[in-house]
């Protein structure tokens, strides 16, 4: 067993730690760093509770070791609210009821701003494509549609650039 | 659910993942994507004791026409291919292949070269290559090799004929002819599981509508990736019409292994590997007539 | 006095109260509890279905850095504590002592300084088995050669048997088979409803933290019934009940996984009274689909006799229940098959007789759970599986046929043959509108096109009538505790309130509607109003939220307790205003003086009066607390149309279209009523067409992780499409029936029904669940239907 450092930068926080080469990312980011808005789900890199943005890319969290995180750029739920102004995607959870226990939603919310970076304008079908990777048990998917295209529509019409996956965060 | 210890390096260059490669023989592991690996690493299915991070190595990550082919790097992710515009309007065949891995969220992370060099026959992308006749480089420290897909997967399942020490650091899709086309269709339970059955065909046709080449490969109907050659061979210098597309089917058919399990009976997926190779062939005709 | 207060009333879609934490990750779900010194458990899990245990060697799991204790059987054999109760009168092994029963039974638990090293503590110890043979058919378990399963309790159970339960009129019933056979007509049907698991994102864990100085235990816990789980607790620890604090937090889904007992709660319970440190246990998911409690596993036989024209008369079922190694079912205690007898559902039967033989078989226990509002999913798709072959097999349209037997309105309140007294109902209009909205007639047409050009297009109906609300305290119990509910709300003299309820919100959105059910009682904002859970050292004493009871119990005492505030209000008003109550009008808000309007006093007016100028003959404060024993159960209904397109080259089944009308009474909020139905259709998809647990014949599972157990996706859910009718329930008193489980209770048959209403003209009666594509694949080559 080796220990790394590593330095990665969370929501435009440096973190430093010394971590086990196995441990995995999602256990590095709620157990050490108590950012406890990233969940568990599974053990089969099935269910995407775990979604986080590495780099830009949607990252299941769990499928990934800290020590490869080094260096990276990481984007979590906590990251999403800047300066005490909901980001679109949080606005449109709420507002359209994509959310019931709460415990996809974080993984669900960071599939989708990737998403929307990549194809600002989805339609119905590639929405459901794009968060294929992520299980709800709660709300049956619908909802959660009609919150993307909420979101897809307040940052197309707003003039202003909230944070963006590929940033990671200020 | 939690992984036994390893230690763990990142080579940052193919000659330094090479050396490290020999130096620790088969007690290392290449970390690539980690989507494969990481999950086995966590249910102790697998137990390296150092794991090989390439994910830092530069220039590995590629899509690049040339030389009368396209070259992908080993590094370049499932997410990559799927978005291409290049891929989509070219390649279709790796498209329709990209898009049915896994997830899109584990696309972002899965690598061309490791869905290959993983020799898991529920891969995708195996069937893919081996119906377009694909070429992997590999780099050891002998140098650099050309290894021709039908012989890359071994016998048995994943196992490749790469040598103890060889990276896997590319793989060469043959340019499109003037009238070629291919299409990936792949049967699952589900979004993220891996086939019930998969079939890739690609065929070229010549200025009279005959078939000069025709490559089958099945995914997830026996214990390695399969080529069905008779199938292909049955269709060279005909033209593909239903009766042809149909024996070429029933030779796919056969040529397949496929077990019973909860993916389905064998005789389910035995004859879907028959319904598949017909809709694929279909497809793959309406693009080589330059259509969808 | 204050600014224009906003009312808002039922009927409203607020906004969720509860999103504004959960939409910045900021939900405390209980592996976000993080205790100084705490500790982690792991469990080891026995790799065989049936074992004798021959030692356990922990010696060089205890050499393992990080780990601080390795708990066995035999630890807590000497505790007393090896074996619990269940919630179904039979003891259940917390970690098996000389024998083990299925595969992934607790064995050992290892407790360590990291989540790491617990686990690594948990790959060392060494079991020694010697391996039994293995029971996993039900119908083999119950041969004269089977192996006794349950040597532990032979004397009062000497096979593998664990009851007969039988109700309704046997003797008629067969008189009215007899005259069907000679007259009439006789349909027959076997359906099996495969064992599936409710698998809730978050798995099943606890924090247990005991504090020597105190004697107090703090128990973190995903608990769908605090309360209860405290009292348990109690009962088989032996640990004063004061002293015992369960807090559940946030849960992220429940759907019946977190109602019961399980052995990481108990190890973990024991492990921080003898480290004197908090100790964190949580499951992974492959040990929540193999040991958690699962759903349904029935094996029914069912027969209806009806007369020429398919008018129903009698009906009788018989079911083989496997409830595996022991018998943990969740349900009141008088009722063994849970409310399985609903199975009349919504058609006026006679006479009629049901059966069920509960098994041991060697596999994990459970049987109650995944949204099923205790046997309903079963019950309701035997009947409208059999109501649809009956339909095929007298030539006649499926929803013509339910039509002619409903139950019709003027018969509420209605009497079942098998004696459940339905509220009530209006199943024709629910029917009548669920076919309006999706075209029926129009479908029908189009479905005779396609069949003769060899297409394959199939519609579904299920008309379900559900029973939920659990329940009247003379026949509804939890291991002894009477299933009342309850609400405690404290209004604070500034006039914002605070409410406690008995029930647990599990994403079911109670801190919004109930806010809302006091906030039209009062007249006040739900913003003013916060409603609290979970914690039982402070919410008053409740049952839990399962099968689909909060509304309908917790929801009332909400209501009732509003009620007991507003009177006390209505007093001080009188008295501030110098009139009799009798002179007193009340609007949303505000009671004044009949025939001088602009003479009032508002809600918060008389709630700062309660403290500073209360009448000398009242206690001061204002604050009151009902606990509701409801007088009768509540039928939510509905109707659903599936059409389905079958693929004759893979036998897929694609959904075209899913049309939901469900009546659950007064509703309080749409939006949340809605989204608990897309949620509940989903659940109800999923065992139609992709989950199902299954062993082979050593006991191993299958859909023992996500991989291989189906979850459905975005791409697999179809765009639900719902409608709503409204007949209120007449003894609740807002009115209001519930409806969480209705989706799941009618939805897979809506499906089923429809795939076989696609293949009934080939002569296909039945598929059993879930339909994958290689079965319809194989109906279609027999009969020379399979295409490209």
């Amino acid at each position: 067993m080796s220990k790394h450092h590593i330095s990665v930068t969370i929501n435009g926080t440096v973190y430093e730690s010394d971590v086990d080469s196995r441990t995995l990312l999602v256990h590095w980011i709620r157990d050490d760093l108590r950012l406890t808005g990233t969940h568990i789900g599974c053990d089969t890199t099935s269910c995407g509770a775990c979604t986080i943005i590495v780099d830009g890319k949607a990252t299941k969290s769990c499928t990934m070791f800290a020590v490869q995180a080094n260096g990276r750029q990481i984007m979590t739920v906590e990251g999403l609210e800047q300066n005490n102004k909901l980001h679109p995607l949080q606005e449109g959870f709420h507002e359209e009821h994509a959310l019931q226990c709460g415990f996809c939603t974080p993984g669900m919310m960071m599939t989708s701003l990737a998403l929307l970076e990549s194809n600002p304008n989805p339609t119905e079908e590639e929405i459901r494509i794009g968060i294929s990777g992520n299980l709800c048990r709660c709300t049956g998917y619908v909802n959660i549609v009609k919150a993307v295209q909420y979101a897809a529509n307040k940052l197309q019409a707003s003039e202003e650039v909230p944070v963006s996956a590929g940033q990671g965060g200020e | 659910m939690i992984p036994g210890s390893f230690d763990y390096v990142t080579a940052s260059s193919v000659a330094e993942a090479v050396a490290l490669l020999e130096q620790h023989g088969d007690e290392a592991k290449i970390l690539a994507g980690g989507q494969s690996l990481i999950p086995l690493l966590r249910f102790r299915l697998a137990g390296p004791s150092v794991l090989i991070d390439v994910n830092r190595i530069p220039d590995l990550d590629y899509l690049q026409e040339t030389d009368g082919a396209l070259h992908i790097g080993a590094l370049t992710r499932e997410a990559e291919l799927d978005s291409s515009s290049l891929i989509l309007a070219r390649y279709p065949i790796l498209h329709d292949t990209a898009k049915m891995v896994a997830d899109p969220v584990v696309r972002n992370w899965a690598t061309v070269g490791g869905n290959i060099a993983h020799a898991d026959p529920a891969n995708d992308h195996p069937a893919t290559m081996l119906a377009v006749g694909a070429q992997v480089v590999a780099r050891g420290p002998d140098g650099e090799r050309v290894i021709p897909i039908d012989e890359f997967f071994a016998d048995s399942s994943f196992e490749t004929t790469l040598r103890p020490s060889e990276l896997l650091v590319e793989i060469r899709v043959p340019a499109p002819e003037m009238h070629s086309g291919g299409a990936y269709f792949k049967l699952e339970r589900k979004v993220g599981d891996y086939a019930i059955v998969g079939v890739a065909a690609y065929i070229v046709l010549d200025a009279e509508d005959r078939v000069t080449y025709a490559g089958i490969g099945l995914t997830n109907v026996g214990a390695t990736p399969i080529k069905a050659r008779d199938a292909g061979q049955s269709l060279i210098g005909n033209v593909l019409d239903d009766a042809a597309i149909h024996r070429a089917a029933d030779l796919a058919a056969a040529a397949a292994h496929p077990t019973s399990d909860t993916r389905g009976p064998a005789e389910y997926k035995r004859a879907m590997v028959r319904t598949l190779t017909v809709r694929a062939l279909r497809k793959a005709l309406a693009r080589a007539h330059g259509g969808e | 006095m204050a600014a224009e207060v906003q009312h808002h009333g039922l009927g409203e879609s607020y906004k969720r109260k509860e999103d504004a934490r959960f939409i910045r990750g900021q939900g405390h779900y209980v592996d976000d509890v993080n205790l100084p010194g705490m500790l982690y458990g792991d469990i080891v899990r026995s790799p065989y279905a049936h074992a004798l245990i021959k030692n356990v060697d922990i010696s060089e799991a205890l050499k393992v850095p990080g780990v601080v204790a390795v708990i066995t059987g035999k630890d807590l054999d000497a505790a007393g504590l090896a074996w619990m109760p269940t919630l179904s009168g039979d003891t259940e092994a917390v970690l098996a002592l000389d024998r083990v029963h299925y595969v992934m039974q607790e064995v050992a638990f290892v407790v360590a300084t990291s989540r790491y090293a617990a686990a690594d503590g948990a790959a060392a110890v060494d079991v020694d088995y010697e391996p039994l043979k293995v029971v996993v058919d039900p119908h083999k378990a119950l041969l004269p050669d089977a192996p006794l399963l349950r040597p532990d309790k032979k004397d009062r159970q000497p096979t593998n048997q664990i009851y007969h339960w039988e109700t309704g009129d046997k003797a008629d019933t067969e008189a009215m088979f007899a005259e069907a056979e000679a007259n009439g007509i006789v349909v027959k049907q076997d359906v099996y409803v495969p064992r599936i698991h409710p698998a809730p994102i978050e798995t099943c864990g606890c924090v247990a933290q005991f504090d020597k100085a105190t004697g107090k235990l703090v128990v973190w816990m995903t608990s769908q019934a605090p309360h209860v789980h405290r009292t348990l607790f109690a009962i088989v620890a032996g640990l004063p009940e004061h002293r015992i604090r369960i807090i559940s937090p946030d849960v992220g889904g429940g759907f019946g996984n977190k109602v019961p007992i399980y052995p990481g709660y108990v190890c973990a319970v024991v492990a921080t009274i003898t480290t004197g440190k908090p100790v964190k246990w949580i499951e992974d998911r492959t040990e929540n689909l193999s040991s958690t409690g699962f759903g349904r596993d029935y094996y029914i036989h069912a027969e209806v006799a009806a007369d020429k024209d398919g008018t129903v008369k009698a009906l009788k079922v018989h079911t083989l229940a496997d409830h595996g190694a022991f018998d943990a079912a969740a349900q009141p205690t008088k009722f063994p098959a849970g409310l399985f007898h609903i199975c009349t559902g919504s058609y006026d039967f006679q006479k009629a007789f049901v059966e069920v033989d509960a098994v041991h078989t060697n596999k994990a226990p459970g049987g109650i759970a995944y949204r099923c509002s205790f046997r309903v999913t079963e019950a309701s798709y035997l009947i409208e599986r059999i109501m649809d072959t009956l339909a095929h097999d007298l030539g006649k349209d499926p929803a013509e046929l339910r039509m002619q037997n409903f139950i019709k309105p003027e018969a509420f309140p209605y009497r079942s043959a098998l004696n459940w007294t339905y509220d009530s109902g209006n199943y024709e209009a629910a029917l009548r509108l669920a076919m309006k909205d999706v075209g029926y007639e129009e479908l029908r047409r189009e479905q005779a096109e396609k069949r003769a050009r060899g297409e394959l297009m199939g519609i579904g109906i299920s008309s379900f009538t559900e029973i939920v609300g659990a329940g009247p305290g003379k026949h509804f119990d939890i291991a002894g505790i009477q299933m009342f509910d309850s609400c405690e709300i404290r209004v604070h003299p500034t006039g914002k309130a605070l409410a406690r309820i008995g029930v647990q919100t599990q994403g079911q959105g109670h801190e919004t509607t109930f806010a809302q059910i006091i906030a039209a009682e009062l007249g006040m904002s739900p913003d003013d109003i916060d409603v609290e859970h979970g914690d039982t050292d402070t919410a008053p004493y409740g049952l839990g939220t399962y099968a689909s009871r909060s509304t309908p119990v917790a929801g009332a005492a909400t209501a009732l307790a509003a009620r007991k505030v507003r009177d006390k209000a209505k007093k001080i008003a009188a008295y501030l205003l110098e009139v009799g109550e009798e002179d007193l009008e009340w609007e949303p808000g505000r009671f004044y003086v009949k025939g001088s309007p602009a003479k009032g006093k508002t809600i918060q007016e008389l709630a700062f009066a309660a403290y500073s100028n209360c009448p000398p003959y009242l206690e001061p404060g204002l604050e009151a607390v009902n606990y509701y024993d409801p007088p009768n159960l509540t039928y939510p209904f509905g109707s659903y149309i599936c059409v389905v397109d079958l693929d004759r080259g893979t036998g897929a089944v694609h959904i075209r279209r899913f049309l939901a009308v469900d009546d659950c009474g007064t509703i309080i909020n749409p939006m949340v009523v809605e989204g608990q139905i897309h949620g509940g259709l989903t659940q109800g998809l999923a065992p139609a067409m992709f989950e199902e647990i299954t062993y082979d014949e050593e006991g191993n599972i299958h859909g023992g992780n996500f991989q291989d157990y189906l979850i459905p996706t975005s791409m697999e859910t179809p765009h639900w499409e719902t409608d709503r009718t409204v007949t209120p329930s007449p003894h609740h008193p807002i009115g209001a029936k519930g409806v969480g489980e209705s989706p799941t209770v009618g939805a897979p048959q809506a499906i089923v029904n429809a795939v076989v209403d696609a293949l009934a003209h080939l002569g296909v009666r039945h598929i059993d669940m879930p339909i994958t594509p290689w079965k319809v694949w194989k109906i279609l080559e027999e009969h020379g239907l399979a295409a490209d």
